[in-house]
């Protein structure tokens, strides 16, 4: 009990110092590095409310994809980052303000939240057995209830990958590429051509 | 459950107003808006996550999937974007970005 409540507070204290750290870091390579720290520790409270699978897809999709996604592009574009930090302290009070406001709303929601009876008892048609991993349990719901849905998401996978392709790919002019089927198709005619030289003539 | 369910939803709360308050500060640097962007969805996800636990309904775990996917397709595309602005216009100022208005 202690144990899991000392985790919990390490975890999201991390978590939190990580997210202050992507908005605040002075390089924005750093700012990569602390949101995969922030992400791993969600994924440890994601352990630790027991959502094994979700954690896991955290680590693998956000880390292993995600972030180095951002990364490549942090580290692949030669940008003037001292520039894109101007105004930086100019909208601290308003963003400050807003934020606040923001947060103050969000913990009155949080403070004063509560179910009703009726909506307790919808909730018992999905009852997580105790006897059932999270990972066979979700399993059941994707491919039974949320079918539809599940390959819904996989069509907007498909059209991310499929946009992400066509915006970046260029034809670009002045480079020469090997072109086999070129190479392989060239006759001896197009190769060697005899030319009658005169002496002394040259070619 | 040992851990209150109000807790983790102060840590989401304080994330998600971190997102915010990312986007308001680094106005200038759409990839940090970027990652502010995906702070809050990790924030949307840890509701939903903390939600499904403890009300016992799994529905909110696969629909916390389902925003991680989009999550993924977002960064995706927003990313391929910027690379192209990038090589238009050779910066990536959010305040040059009205010259793309047609």
């Amino acid at each position: 009990m202690i144990v899991q409540m000392l985790v919990f507070y390490v975890l999201s204290a991390v978590t939190v110092a990580a997210g202050v750290m992507v908005i605040s870091a002075r390089n924005p390579v750093h700012s990569v590095l602390f949101l995969i720290l922030a992400f791993f520790n969600s994924a440890g409270l994601f352990v630790l409310i027991g959502a094994e699978f979700l954690a896991m897809v955290l680590v693998i999709v956000y880390v292993g994809a995600v972030a180095v996604l951002f990364m490549f592009v942090v580290m692949m574009l030669d940008i003037n980052f001292v520039r894109l930090r101007e105004g930086f302290l100019q909208y601290l009070p308003i963003g400050g303000l807003i934020g606040l406001i923001l947060l103050v709303e969000l913990i009155f929601v949080v403070g004063s939240w509560a179910l009703t009876p009726q909506e307790r008892a919808m909730l018992a048609q999905q009852p997580a057995p105790a006897s059932v991993t999270n990972v066979e349990a979700l399993g059941d719901l994707f491919y039974t209830t949320y079918f539809w849905l599940f390959q819904a998401v996989g069509l907007i996978l498909l059209v991310a990958i499929i946009s992400a392709i066509t915006l970046t790919m260029r034809a670009r002019s002045g480079v020469r590429r090997q072109s086999i089927a070129d190479q392989v198709s060239r006759t001896r005619h197009q190769a060697v051509e005899l030319r009658k030289i005169q002496p002394g003539g040259g070619v | 459950m040992a851990v209150p369910l109000a807790h983790y939803l102060t840590v989401a709360a304080i994330l998600f107003t971190l997102g915010i308050f990312g986007i308001f500060l680094n106005r200038k640097n759409i990839i940090i808006i970027l990652m502010s962007i995906e702070l809050m969805l990790l924030a949307i996800n840890l509701n939903f996550v903390a939600f499904s636990a403890y009300l016992g309904d799994l529905a909110g775990q696969v629909f916390a999937m389902f925003v991680l996917t989009v999550a993924a397709a977002e960064a995706a595309i927003g990313l391929a974007i910027l690379v192209v602005y990038f090589r238009n216009r050779g910066s990536i100022e959010v305040d040059d970005i009205n010259l793309m208005r047609g």
